[in-house]
């Protein structure tokens, strides 16, 4: 077995430059990037474990699958296939080479005779003169010839697009360059670090200054991607790369400070340009530049790009007003408050943490309304090509928050600071629900005819005051009865009715009035019961419109329709708030809005070799597919010429050029000498 | 066929009046547009306009067929939009636009003339008649002159909906399957006549057609051909050089698999003796996947090239860069299969088809199952 390591490195090197191998790794490559699309990378780790279970969770992450483009087999098949190429390369260079020089003039006559391609003819000329004219038609049609005496005669060996062989080394060599572009840039030095424990990846939420040493980069790190959120009128010096389930902190060589950022929207409310104004400044605190970051247009200093990303709320800070929602009073509270900051809220109900999650100073929604078509042209071929956006409207700002009660149940609250119109009447809206998965459920709180919701806090509070009650049956029983009926039994019936319902109402709202029916009423007359229990509940609630309007001093509310809605509204509102999960509805009163631009600083040193690889990668490629490599041999003796022909590729084009030289022989070879045109075909 | 003995002339030589005419006239209207709204370009765009114009005038030398292509789709367009006098409303109401040119109209016309060129190719093919086969490449020109028409309106009226809404249109799905349905029309006649066979024009109208059945059903069902506002993202002039590279791309992978069905068929005996030798399709094959190979090589550099400014990095292995790259990978193996390996027949005729798939799931797949940053054409 002496042969057996030379075979071995032999059969390795024959398997690494086989095309076979590289077509199986192209495929492998195929497949394994076809993973990492169908799965979303680089996701929490939570969203997987919730997506996967906590067993699978585990597997795919053995296999590296959350960063599927980053994982170790993944580098390692890339790493073979730029092996593979290099390895094909130096294969065939040599060859290539003296092929793109040689004009193949050893070759005998024996194998000219035995080409696939060959044409004789027999010729009067002398062999010179022949040769010459032969060349200058070969030259003509862009060959390269060598003419070359031989005892008997001329042997023209002739060549053209050599340039094909140029093209395959340029697009293989193309790709290991673009491939090693790739590994410049990417993390394979923290990976090494990684891997001998000096770099670890920070899993905590800490503040970036307590980040030890450890889970940060030096500004001198050669390649990162980071991303950094700067409120307006702050800075940053650090930006954070986000790896696996965890982060690192790289420092910058710079500090970046946002002056301001700015949305501007198309007239129909979708955005039109995110702009940052920044300003750079050295660590001295030296002023360096200034700037304006928009999409599509980046900024490049120190060889660090600063791309315009994202935004959100930098710390906008909001007055609000509080309203205890089962208080049985109409008084409100002052609260201040600030995005991505908590405060605690201490009610009947208990503690609850306020945690204000985000704030919108745009809302377009789509408000509906169908559009009716008329019958044109324009609707058989479609329609118009411009867009009706009369439904899209922007409804203003709104606000959302949490509210954990002290077991740390949260619901997650959206309130919009102006009101909607929904079905001809105005509301204010706030929106609940339990978990991000859900769409809002909505309380929505009808507004008065000065366009507040005091009203409705008032004949709220009203309804839920016990002390209030019989005063509002008493006015209710005395209204709904003839004048000849007052004082009567059936008065103190009435008004007894009239607070069991209010009773039962404040209780619970339609629901506890729906369980009291259920339970006391025979199925036959429930629906008929329904009916006159709604219309105590409506005249009694419009009572006490009546009598918190009197002790607001306001003037007696008419009773039309707008009273009659009011009235309605205000009773499914209550009701719809024994389900709201909150005790207390947060009205925005107005703002300070504070934004954050999301950048992102990425230095990449390899970006110009994948260029300049891409540039020789299309050169290559063109040169491959459209230049086509062919010889001819004429070789002339007295009396006879032998055409021959070849080419790597024989394409339907070969045979038509080969034909057109056969015949381009006959007619030099034609006794008149003349080259005569033949006529068009 | 040109000469025995004739050195082929220079091409400055060979061309004549008309493709001076031709060319003076290309030149001409790029540079009244640069003279006229220069101050609402940035420098990249100044140089594509200035690019394009020896690209089209090179592009009619060598096609010729393109050169009355372009006048005619040029005078049409410029008398839609003379028509309109800078009233979008006139769309509605001038005779012309509401029946024929204006942009939806126009597109809607190229849809249905795309349908009839279907039918008469295969009616001619059927019938072995070469009259109603060179009917239907004439109404195959009339579709793309149409189509063209409507982009080029589309792309005026955009501008009248809003100075900054206006755009060139192939920003969305509904835009590009237009662009599509033009490229690949373009490039089957071009290769129609450079081999001489009207036949499989049957073949490769159908998947014209596919595409002109999603324009219709996201026109009809989803009112997608509303011209919508660019998001920042797509605020660049980079999108005026990417997009329709890769459209050759797409349009020669789709001709390619298209064909590929033919030489299928007749390897079997189907309609053998109604379409051309095996060796002319396998050919034209070949050079269908080499121009679309070539072109989307480009496109996706390009696209690279755009992440680059865009999002921040050249590769960022989002879902449609992969696609783009598996596409890529594919053909690269077919070329490689044939041109080294010298492999020929159904093998690489079923991988022809099979690399629709792929490119289609590249195309539009990718927009409708996976999200990710390249999602601007969302079903």
């Amino acid at each position: 077995m002496n042969t057996a390591t030379p075979s071995f490195g032999k059969s390795l090197f024959e398997l690494l430059s086989s095309m076979r191998f590289a077509i199986s790794l192209l495929s492998i490559l195929a497949v394994a990037s076809i993973i990492g699309t169908v799965l979303k990378q680089s996701e929490p780790y939570a969203n997987y474990i919730m997506q996967l279970g906590p067993f699978w969770f585990l597997v795919f992450e053995k296999l590296g699958l959350y960063d599927v483009y980053h994982a170790a087999w993944f580098l390692v098949i890339l790493t073979f296939l730029v092996v593979s190429t290099s390895v094909c390369i130096t294969r065939n260079a040599p060859n290539f080479v003296r092929e793109m020089k040689s004009f193949r003039e050893h070759v005998s006559e024996q194998s000219l005779n035995a080409f696939k391609h060959r044409h004789e003819a027999v010729t009067a000329h002398a062999p010179e003169a022949l040769a010459a004219s032969a060349q200058a038609y070969l030259e003509g049609q862009g060959y390269k010839v060598k003419n070359l005496p031989r005892e008997d005669g001329v042997l023209l060996a002739a060549k053209a697009g050599s340039w094909n062989r140029l093209g395959y080394f340029l697009a293989h060599s193309s790709i290991v360059m673009i491939c090693i572009g790739g590994l410049m840039d990417g993390n394979l030095i923290f990976k090494a670090q990684q891997v001998l424990g000096y770099k670890k990846i920070e899993t905590r939420d800490i503040p970036q200054s307590q980040v030890p040493a450890i889970s940060r980069l030096s500004p001198s790190n050669p390649s990162f991607r980071g991303s950094v959120q700067i409120p307006e009128g702050s800075s940053a010096d650090v930006a954070f790369l986000n790896v696996a389930d965890g982060y690192l902190v790289q420092e910058l060589p710079f500090t970046v400070a946002l002056k301001q950022f700015r949305i501007e929207h198309y007239t129909t409310g979708q955005p039109k340009s995110f702009e940052s104004d920044v300003e750079l400044f050295d660590h001295a605190g030296n002023k360096i530049r200034e700037a304006t970051i928009a999409v599509n247009h980046p900024l490049v200093h120190d060889n660090v790009a600063i791309y315009q990303a994202s935004f959100a709320d930098g710390g906008t800070r909001l007055t609000l007003r509080g309203w205890n929602l089962f208080a049985p009073t109409a008084s409100s509270f002052p609260l201040a408050g600030t995005v991505y900051q908590d405060t605690t809220l201490t009610s009947e109900a208990g503690e609850h943490t306020l945690e204000f999650i985000d704030f919108r100073p745009f809302n377009i929604e789509n408000m509906g309304g169908d559009i009716v078509e008329t019958g044109s042209a324009m609707s058989v071929l479609g329609g118009s090509p411009v867009s009706d956006n009369r439904h899209l409207r922007n409804v203003g700002p709104s606000f959302q928050y949490k509210l954990r009660d002290a077991r740390g149940q949260a619901r997650e609250f959206s309130n919009y600071m102006l009101p909607l119109e929904l079905d001809g009447r105005w509301y204010m809206m706030s929106g609940v629900r339990d978990t991000p998965n859900e769409a809002f459920r909505y309380l929505r709180m009808p507004l008065d005819a000065a366009g507040d919701i005091d009203s409705f806090m008032r004949l709220r509070g009203a309804l839920l005051n016990a002390e209030l009650r019989p005063e509002i049956a008493a006015r209710f029983a005395r209204q709904a009865l003839p004048q000849e009926a007052r004082s009567t039994e059936i008065e103190d019936k009435l008004k007894f009715s009239a607070s069991q319902m209010l009773a039962l109402f404040a209780e619970g709202g339609f629901q506890s009035l729906g369980r009291f029916i259920e339970d006391n009423i025979p199925e036959a007359e429930r629906e008929k019961a329904v009916g006159t229990y709604l219309r105590i509940l409506e005249l009694a609630t419009f009572e006490a419109l009546q009598l918190t309007n009197q002790q607001a001093g306001l003037p007696v509310p008419p009773a039309d329709d707008a009273t009659g809605w009011l009235v309605r509204d205000t009773l499914n509102s209550i009701s719809d708030m024994f389900v709201y999960g909150a005790p207390v509805y947060l009205q925005l009163m107005s703002y300070d809005e504070v934004k954050a631009s999301g950048l992102q600083l990425t230095r990449s040193p390899g970006q110009n070799v994948v260029y300049l690889g891409s540039l020789l990668l299309t050169l290559g490629v063109f040169f491959m597919l459209y230049v086509r490599e062919r010889r001819v041999w004429l070789r002339i003796k007295p009396g006879h010429a032998l055409l021959a022909m070849s080419s790597a590729k024989q394409t339907i084009d070969f045979e038509k050029e080969f034909t057109q030289h056969a015949q381009a022989l006959d007619t030099l070879t034609q006794p008149a000498s003349t080259p005569a045109k033949n006529p068009e075909a | 066929m040109e000469l025995a003995l004739n050195q082929p002339a220079p091409l400055l030589k060979r061309l004549s009046w008309f493709d001076w005419l031709f060319a003076a006239i290309v030149a001409a209207g790029a540079l009244f547009a640069l003279s006229q709204y220069a101050d609402y370009m940035d420098i990249y765009e100044k140089a594509i306009l200035l690019a394009v114009i020896p690209s089209l005038a090179v592009a009619g030398w060598f096609w010729k067929p393109f050169r009355p292509l372009f006048l005619v789709v040029g005078a049409i367009s410029l008398f839609a939009i003379s028509q309109y006098s800078g009233n979008l409303a006139r769309m509605e109401e001038a005779f012309f636009l509401r029946f024929l040119i204006s942009s939806q109209a126009a597109i809607m016309w190229m849809c249905a003339l795309f349908g009839f060129a279907t039918l008469t190719y295969w009616a001619g093919l059927l019938a072995r008649s070469d009259f109603t086969l060179k009917t239907g490449s004439a109404l195959t020109w009339s579709a793309v002159a149409m189509g063209w028409i409507g982009l080029m309106v589309r792309w005026y009226e955009s501008y009248l909906i809003g100075a900054d809404v206006g755009h060139i249109p192939v920003s969305n799905l509904y835009e590009v399957f237009v662009l599509f349905s033009l490229i690949t029309a373009m490039m089957y006649l071009y290769y129609e006549a450079r081999c001489q066979t009207r036949q499989l024009g049957a073949f490769v109208l159908l998947v014209i057609s596919a595409a002109v059945g999603f324009i219709l059903w996201y026109t009809f069902d989803r009112g997608a051909h509303e011209i919508q506002p660019l998001v920042p993202a797509l605020k660049s002039w980079w999108m005026k050089i990417h997009v329709p590279a890769n459209f050759v791309g797409y349009g020669g992978f789709s001709i390619a698999a298209m064909l590929g069905v033919a030489y299928l068929l007749a390897g079997r005996g189907i309609l053998a003796s109604r379409l051309p030798k095996l060796e002319v399709i396998d050919d034209m094959m070949y050079k269908s996947i080499a121009i679309g190979f070539g072109f989307f090589t480009i496109a996706t550099i390009l696209g690279a090239m755009w992440a680059a400014e865009a999002w921040g990095g050249y590769w960022s292995w989002d879902p449609k860069e992969t696609w783009a790259l598996i596409v890529w990978l594919n053909y690269a193996a077919w070329l490689h299969i044939r041109l080294v390996k010298g492999l020929r027949g159904p093998l690489l005729a079923w991988w022809a088809v099979v690399g629709l798939f792929v490119t289609s799931f590249a195309f539009i797949g990718v927009n409708m199952f996976l999200s990710g940053l390249h999602s601007y054409g969302t079903l």
